[in-house]
């Protein structure tokens, strides 16, 4: 006897949507198995991760704040893995925005430059990090070099380009020596949307972009074209549809959408640019654009769920000393789940009687 | 003399980590399955490896401990990607994001602690040989069994019927399937190989190379070892050139540093993936008349009953 895949007549529509849900399921209880290993109590770790941070307004804020870069960026990579472009580096290209942005910052700073300056960052940053997402793009065009490497390689390259500049050029003089920029003035910050909290206009525009994406892929020929790109190549070849058009475009917004969340991050939450001012929002993204099902307002509610992972996994670190760690192995464990349960919707198991088959062949 | 001689030293040190990922990697990508997770795989084994050799003071069972861990980590794969038929780039990108986490879980209570790094081989008159004596006959063991492991690698591929069969696989899975081999369990052990060679390859690094462990020490080794397969077009031969080069440009880069050359350290830091991208560039340019990667690399496969 043996368990083997089938595929279905047509994809399962119920299971499409029960799987995010049945995923985050299997890796709670993986989960509650692993606090036991670490010796901690499980209900009151997960309480720590899942409940704590919904019951107090600030906390609650700061997942919004969390969510923000997150669902700006997955919007993107989910534009690019609808066409089948494997954008690997949006974490470079999150960088490289941060730092775009921060040099009017830095170059306007203790001036009397005026209300242009924050707008002027935002658009510098979407596109720089539009041409960083444009060099694995073109190079996977012309020349066919993978970009799933050529992406990730770059990740390390701006992560280096602004450890060179916060250390060099752009420090702080009176920092005392620590790799940090000088505060942004306040021309050059993100407002808050609440006077002393934390929500910030970023989150807006991450709304904005939602809103946008689901127009996009709903109602325009351009989403439909990047969708049948990626499901149905050859269908895609014989409507005319230029592929590697779509890779570039594909790339290139979403190499904005994270620039524009780099520099979001530095001039709202942290304030000024310094090195680790992302926790790993570009890797994390990947998840939330596959738990959202590549939907964009799946990926809304993803962003969230991934956002208070992270803070319930400060609080948890705080509250009972549990490794930070912990919560990037619950995301790549949700990562496995997610893809498990989107293989049923095409597959179903299926027991198989071996010697049975065997005899029917002959016969 | 000397100098050149430490120049060398460093350069196969650096290499071998990525000479024995990247024959995994190989062999797992000549049955036709891309696993993007090396990275993840390696830094599993490296906190495994360097845990293994803490706790019993023996190098040899680090190594042990590494190869291990990589070859559960690149199970987890196996079950995704061969047994659902899960889509390999985001099954081996989980990988890597969740060998991250695990990494730094396993290897937290080991931060900051030293190990006594793996010995040197020592023939007194050979290995005292100026300029070679050393290069040839005073390596630590992994650098030998690198060498070993892409021989017999090679030898294996070309010239057994195995080898033949798991290069049928990643070349036509319908027609291997057909022939009655049974390609999943095929690819099967060919990713749990290449799982291996990664945990060995991350073990190296807090085994031999520094003698401690560090979160995130592997650096996108992982990733410079997948670029490497390409590199070298699927081939044993061109990947042991290949390894050595990008050593040659990490410790150029190190080298470089310590003169003092008037760049900032970042800019060399990031040579060997500058180096990377510009390499897959030229490479992939070169190659526009067909492709040499395995035809079936990285497509799902179903067999149909």
């Amino acid at each position: 006897m043996q368990l083997v895949l089938e595929k279905r007549a047509e994809r399962s529509n119920t299971i499409a949507l029960v799987s995010p849900l049945i995923a985050i399921g299997l890796t709670i209880v993986t989960m509650t198995i692993l606090f036991a290993i670490l010796g901690k109590n499980p209900l009151l770790a997960l309480h720590a991760y899942f409940i704590a941070p919904l019951t107090d307004g600030y906390s609650l804020q700061e997942i919004a704040v969390k969510a923000t870069p997150l669902v700006m960026i997955a919007i993107g990579l989910s534009l690019c893995y609808l066409a089948n472009a494997w954008n690997i580096g949006a974490e470079g290209q999150f960088l490289i925005g941060a730092v775009a942005g921060s040099w009017i910052a830095v170059k306007t700073q203790g001036t009397d430059a005026g209300a242009w300056v924050l707008p002027a960052m935002l658009l510098v940053a979407a596109a720089a990090g539009a041409v960083y997402a444009l060099i694995p793009a073109i190079c996977k065009v012309k020349f066919g070099a993978s970009e799933i490497l050529t992406s990730l390689m770059l990740v390390y390259v701006a992560d280096l380009l602004l450890d060179y500049l916060v250390r060099g050029p752009w420090r702080d003089p009176n920092g005392f020596n620590f790799p940090t920029t000088a505060e942004f003035d306040p021309v050059a910050t993100v407002p808050l949307l609440i006077e002393g909290g934390r929500l910030h206009l970023g989150s807006i525009i991450a709304l904005l972009v939602v809103a946008a994406a689901a127009i996009l892929l709903g109602r325009t020929i351009k989403g439909f074209e990047i969708r049948v790109v990626g499901a149905a190549p050859r269908a895609a070849r014989f409507g005319g549809f230029n592929a590697n058009q779509l890779v570039i475009l594909t790339f290139a917004v979403s190499g904005a959408l994270a620039g524009l969340a780099g520099i979001i991050e530095v001039a709202g939450p942290v304030g000024h640019l310094q090195p680790g001012i992302s926790p790993g929002y570009g890797f994390t993204a990947i998840i939330v654009a596959f738990l959202g099902r590549l939907n964009p307002l799946g990926i809304l509610i993803a962003g969230l769920f991934l956002a208070l992972t992270f803070i319930g996994g400060e609080q948890a670190q705080i509250a009972m000393k549990i490794p930070l760690d912990v919560t990037k192995v619950f995301q790549g464990i949700l990562l496995f789940y997610v893809l498990a349960c989107d293989s049923l919707i095409l597959y179903r198991f299926k027991l198989v009687f071996p010697n049975r088959q065997v005899a029917r062949g002959a016969g | 003399m000397e100098l050149v001689e430490a120049i060398i030293l460093s350069v196969l040190a650096a290499s071998t980590p990525l000479l024995i990922a990247a024959t995994g990697e190989l062999v797992t990508e000549r049955s036709g399955v891309l696993n993007l997770g090396v990275e993840g795989m390696m830094i599993v084994g490296a906190a495994c490896g360097f845990g293994g050799a803490w706790l019993t003071g023996s190098i040899f069972i680090g190594a042990l401990f590494g190869i291990v861990a990589g070859t559960l980590m690149s199970l987890i794969f196996a079950l995704m990607a061969l047994g659902l038929a899960v889509n390999q780039v985001a099954t081996g990108l989980a990988l890597t994001i969740l060998g991250i986490g695990l990494s730094g879980l396993i290897g937290a209570g080991f931060v900051g602690e030293r190990l006594t790094p793996a010995a040197h081989l020592s023939i007194p008159g050979l290995t005292d040989i100026p300029l070679v004596g050393r290069v040839l006959f005073g390596e630590d063991a992994f650098v030998y069994f690198s060498i070993a492991l892409i021989i017999a690698v090679w030898w294996f591929l070309y010239r057994t019927r195995a080898g033949l069969i798991l290069r049928a696989c990643g070349d036509n899975h319908v027609s291997a399937h057909a022939l009655g081999y049974p390609v999943l369990r095929i690819r099967t052990l060919a990713v749990m190989f290449g799982g291996a060679c990664a945990g060995l390859a991350g073990a190296y690094l807090p085994l031999a190379y520094t003698p401690f462990f560090i979160p995130g020490m592997t650096a996108g080794r992982g990733w410079i070892a997948l670029a490497l397969v390409v590199f070298a077009s699927w081939r044993p031969g061109r990947l042991v050139v290949g390894a050595y080069l990008f050593g040659a440009v990490t410790i150029l880069q190190l080298h470089a540093q310590g003169w003092g050359v008037g760049v900032p350290s970042q800019f060399m830091s990031a040579l060997p993936y500058l180096a990377t991208v510009i390499v897959l560039v030229l490479l992939s340019r070169a190659r526009t008349g067909g492709s040499t990667a395995p035809a079936a690399l990285g497509t799902v496969f179903v067999p149909d009953r």
